[in-house]
């Protein structure tokens, strides 16, 4: 009886994951989503509990209480400070835990049943540890390397070791072999020999990637933290992580996917790295001819006369911490009758989504922050678009010149409106090193400086 | 350095190349102008008017001497004979047409810049003066259509009686056609409007107009050249336009039609038979006339009426009729151009052939002739052209054969069939749960709205801690291992389950706090 309530509990558990993930997909129904994801975690926690602890000692209740008393705490305490513009490093973190805990699972398992010779299914069970072990190890370092990129610690830049294919090919032949010897020998050198190499692995996969695909990066390995919940699914035989690891998995690969359709690349070539890596050479010394600058009360002025305005924000206005600013500005334009929206590219920031919620922190109502799609029909009768922090996602290179690395790239079109103003610290090329020809053209004027004192100047301004 | 203002010669021009107010800009440029005397007469502006303005009033000789010309019309050979070598003059030459002038102008050394051959990007707007005639000759075609036509354009329901609005028909909806639009709608007709490109479709309808698509969609694209200007469409297309004209004809009080394609004869839009089929008292006005007509029975310069008493209208020089206002645009544009090449504001003239709009124009220089000009791309960049060529443009990829598709999709099931036939029946059992899954979060993921995408991924972040249910069933079956085993066991579940739990509340957190963010407006 105890075990078909479990099972019960675990397929309401995950009938309730089910429902928050389609709570997630609208606004109005977001919060509740959310509400019944912790549901669902509750009643499937409950009942581990109770199927762990029934006949166990009092030393297993008090392990498993202070672990998840101290896990609790720092989870909480974490998610609480957390600055919006650190919701990429914290995600990234976060992905690399459960990646840690898949590894430690498999491994635990392994030790666990390792007496266990000769039953029937062994090895298929030994290549579900394998394989679970394999992909937490690398969700844990690949994780890890995203967030000390998302975070600054390193470069941002993507490392560029010759023959890094052949090297990540020859990873993965290896461990191929090496499952073959865990089967067959049934040893523990050969999973330990493999996570090193799934280690070092996983680094070396997302450090070739540059930090502009972040935003595919952290979804990836959303998807990859799943798939590994599945695996450690697959070796305790635990239908409830399957089908959440599963569930993970599959809208992590959905979500990584709509990234890439962003980009207007292919999966394969944001994973294996590095912009222009099939060796096409960006002539930088092309006259895109002058670059015109303006200065906060001129812009003001615009903005006074302007009837809609168009902020196209990038990842610079994470940087800068300016959302604040802008909603204040949007607050005042708004009072005064000007129609404010905003333009989100979908890669716009190093997250999904980045700078909606960095928009939603600073009480920019969501209904006026559209998607590309949405408002890319609306500039030619846009009066002024503020472009503040964002370059790639802007270049009318992607759409007019068909030579250009960002090619074909779905971008906001910003220079269909009557006047452009970019915000920028430099006249630096963006992420993809490409220039961006927009900053030239007759209709837009470049307001030089940190993003957020300027906006506070056009905010006295007004 | 002088501009020379000379008085057109061209019989029925009554429009000058400057005006009193462009006088004063082109003064402030640093310019000397020379206005011939009676220049601006038929345009009400008196040589008084000009000497006021900083100009001198001049002869002929003397204007024509000038090293800079701007003239409205292009010059008749005359006229070609009185530049001097080394001169500039800028007017309406018409470059694609008119060879032989061009070749007359090379041979005389003169330095020609055609005010019709700017090419169409938003940077020379100002100067392009086919616009600006265009609309001035838009608004005229009605207007004399307007006098012509025996009724009001407006419907008035009187004390003796009602009288129907008039039916406009404008085919062709460039400037002028929308100049037209707009007009005909003020007077308080219905207007109707029809173009090849269906792409205006919408600014035809916010000047109050109808637009009739001409029922073919596949060819809509193809409709805009990249030069900005329409071009000609296929024989299917045509047809179908005929047929829309053909039964509009009959209808419509009036048809005013502008299509014009730069350097070719003007499509044969409205035939005999169409004419004939009109009301009497109808009218047409040509906008094309000079180019051979839109309408068939059109005589470029002459007014006909037809058997059944159709008025058909052919004046090429619709936008002069507007003199005042027709010479103050075409100026303006003038000076637009000498603000592009006189960079020092110093009354010096500087040709920089690095400008895309500068090189366009010019058609001769220094006894070489430079027409046609490099082709350049409206929609795109000046840069593009520029930018090397030496670039890898990566070819399309092949479309891939469904068939090895449908090969992989039979090697995966083998695949799948014979690891399944090894495969402990629990597995299966396990497989069936996670494919299911996989397909319901693909659905389930599939409408998230853009702006949620940070939350779902932490809440997904935080699901995923699920992986704790693992550590706790091992650290509850540890104390039954016992040994080193068993301490091994407890430690590595404990670290894991402390982690997964981080993932836990730590997500559920964020989302949480994150959520409460997002508000309505």
């Amino acid at each position: 009886m105890d075990i078909a309530l479990i099972q019960a509990a675990y397929i309401v558990a995950a009938l309730l994951f089910i429902m928050s993930l389609a709570g997630l997909s609208k606004h109005e129904t977001a919060r509740d989503g959310n509400v019944l994801g912790m549901v669902g975690m509750g009643i499937a926690l409950v009942a581990t509990l109770w199927l762990s602890l029934r006949d166990a000692a009092w030393s297993a209740w008090l392990l498993i209480g202070v672990a998840m008393v101290i896990g609790a705490a720092i989870g909480i305490a974490r998610a609480r400070r957390v600055e919006m513009t650190g919701m990429p490093e914290l995600i990234a973190m976060l992905h690399s835990f459960v990646g840690a805990a898949a590894v430690l699972v498999g491994i635990n398992t392994f030790v666990a049943t390792s007496d266990l010779v000769g039953v029937e299914g062994e090895a298929v069970h030994l290549v579900e540890i394998f394989l679970g072990v394999f992909i937490g190890a690398v969700t844990f370092t690949g994780s890890i390397v995203a967030f000390l990129k998302l975070s600054a610690r390193i470069s941002s830049k993507p490392l560029m070791l010759p023959a890094r294919h052949w090297l990540n090919l020859t990873a993965l032949v290896v461990s191929a072999g090496l499952l073959v010897w865990f089967v067959a020998a049934h040893s523990i050198v050969p999973l330990l020999v493999m996570t090193a190499i799934a280690l070092a692995f996983g680094w070396h996969l997302v450090a070739s990637i540059g930090g502009g695909d972040m935003p595919v990066v952290v979804s990836m390995l959303n998807s990859y933290s799943g798939w590994a919940a599945a695996a450690a699914g697959f070796m305790l035989g635990n239908d409830l992580l399957i089908v959440t690891g599963a569930l993970v998995g599959s809208s992590g690969a959905y979500l990584s996917y709509i990234m890439c359709t962003a980009m207007n690349r292919s999966f394969v070539s944001v994973i294996a790295g590095g912009f222009g890596s099939d060796g096409a050479v960006f002539d930088s010394d092309v006259d895109y001819g002058d670059h015109r600058e303006t200065n906060a009360s001129e812009v003001a002025d615009l903005l006074k006369n302007a009837s809609s305005v168009v902020i196209t924000p990038g990842y610079g206005m994470a940087v800068a911490q300016a959302q604040y600013p802008v909603a204040e500005l949007t607050a005042k334009l708004r009072e005064r009758g000007v129609d404010v929206r905003f333009g989100i590219h979908p890669v716009a920031g190093r997250l999904p989504g980045h700078m909606n919620v960095l928009l939603a922190e600073a009480r920019v109502p969501y209904d006026i922050v559209l998607e590309m799609d949405e408002v890319n029909d609306d500039f030619p009768d846009t009066d002024v678009v503020l472009v503040i922090g964002a370059n790639d996602t802007v270049n009318p290179a992607a759409a007019e010149d068909p030579t250009s690395p960002i090619a074909g790239m779905p971008v906001l079109q910003v220079w269909n409106a009557k006047d452009v103003v970019v915000f920028k610290r430099s006249m630096n090329a963006g992420y993809a090193g490409v220039q961006n020809p927009l900053f030239f053209r007759d209709n837009s004027a470049m307001l030089f400086g940190d993003a957020k004192e300027r906006v506070e100047d056009i905010i006295k301004a007004l | 350095m002088q501009i020379g203002v000379p008085r057109e010669t061209r019989a029925r021009e009554t429009r000058v190349a400057a005006t009193p107010k462009t006088i004063e800009q082109l003064v402030g440029l640093g310019y000397d102008v020379a206005v011939e005397s009676g220049a601006g007469e038929r345009a009400s502006f008196s040589d008084e008017a000009y000497a006021a303005a900083g100009a001198r009033v001049v002869t002929a000789e003397e204007a024509w001497g000038s090293p800079i010309v701007h003239k409205v019309n292009a010059p008749s050979d005359a006229e070609v004979a009185r530049l001097r070598p080394g001169t500039v003059l800028v007017s309406l030459l018409a470059p694609a047409i008119t060879p032989d002038l061009v070749e007359k102008l090379r041979a005389a050394g003169v330095t020609a810049m055609a005010m019709d051959a700017v090419p169409r990007i938003s940077r020379a707007q100002s100067l392009d003066v086919l616009s600006s005639m265009a609309n001035i000759a838009g608004y005229r075609a009605v207007v004399e259509a307007a006098h012509e036509f025996g009724s009001f354009f407006t419907g008035q329901v009187t004390a003796a009686g009602k009288v129907p609005p008039a039916k406009v028909l404008v085919a062709g909806a460039g400037v002028a056609g929308l100049a037209a639009i707009g007009t005909a709608r003020s007077l308080g007709a219905i207007v109707r409007a029809t173009d090849a490109r269906a792409e205006v479709a919408e600014q035809v309808e916010s000047m109050g107009a109808d637009f009739l698509a001409v029922q073919m969609p596949e060819v809509d694209a193809a409709a805009t050249s990249s030069d900005g200007y329409a071009k000609e469409m296929g024989e299917e297309y045509n047809r179908r336009a005929a047929e829309l004209y053909a039964a509009q004809a009959p209808d419509v009080d009036i048809i005013v039609t502008t299509a014009l394609i730069p350097g070719r004869p003007a499509p044969r839009l409205i035939t005999g038979e169409m004419v004939a089929s009109m009301k009497p008292g109808s009218v047409i006005v040509d906008m094309a006339a000079a180019n051979g007509g839109n309408v068939e029975g059109a005589v470029a310069d002459e007014m006909v009426v037809t058997d059944n008493g159709v008025t058909i209208i052919g004046y090429t020089d619709l936008a002069a009729r507007l003199p005042t206002q027709a010479s103050q645009l075409y100026g303006t544009n003038l000076v637009n151009l000498m603000k592009l090449l006189t960079p020092g504001k110093d009354g010096e003239l500087v040709l920089d052939f690095d400008d895309v709009v500068q090189r366009n124009m010019t058609v001769a220089r220094d006894g070489e002739l430079l027409w046609p000009p490099p082709a350049i791309q409206v929609s795109a960049a000046p840069v593009a052209q520029t930018a090397s060529g030496t670039k890898i443009v990566k070819e399309p990829e092949p479309p891939k054969d469904p068939r090895r598709r449908y090969a992989g999709m039979a090697i995966g099931a083998v695949v799948f069939g014979a690891v399944a036939a090894v495969s402990p029946p629990s597995f299966l059992g396990h497989f069936t749960v996670f494919a299911l899954a996989v397909v319901i979060g693909y659905y389930v993921i599939g409408n998230v709205h853009h702006a949620l995408h940070t939350p779902l991924m932490s809440v997904t972040n935080a699901i995923s801690g699920i992986i704790v249910v693992g550590a706790l069933l091992q650290l509850g079956s540890a104390g039954s291992v016992g040994g080193t085993k068993g301490v091994v066991i407890m430690v590595l579940g404990f670290v894991a389950a402390l982690l997964a739990s981080i993932n836990i509340f730590g997500g559920f957190t964020v989302t949480r706090r994150m959520l409460t963010m997002f508000r309505k407006g």
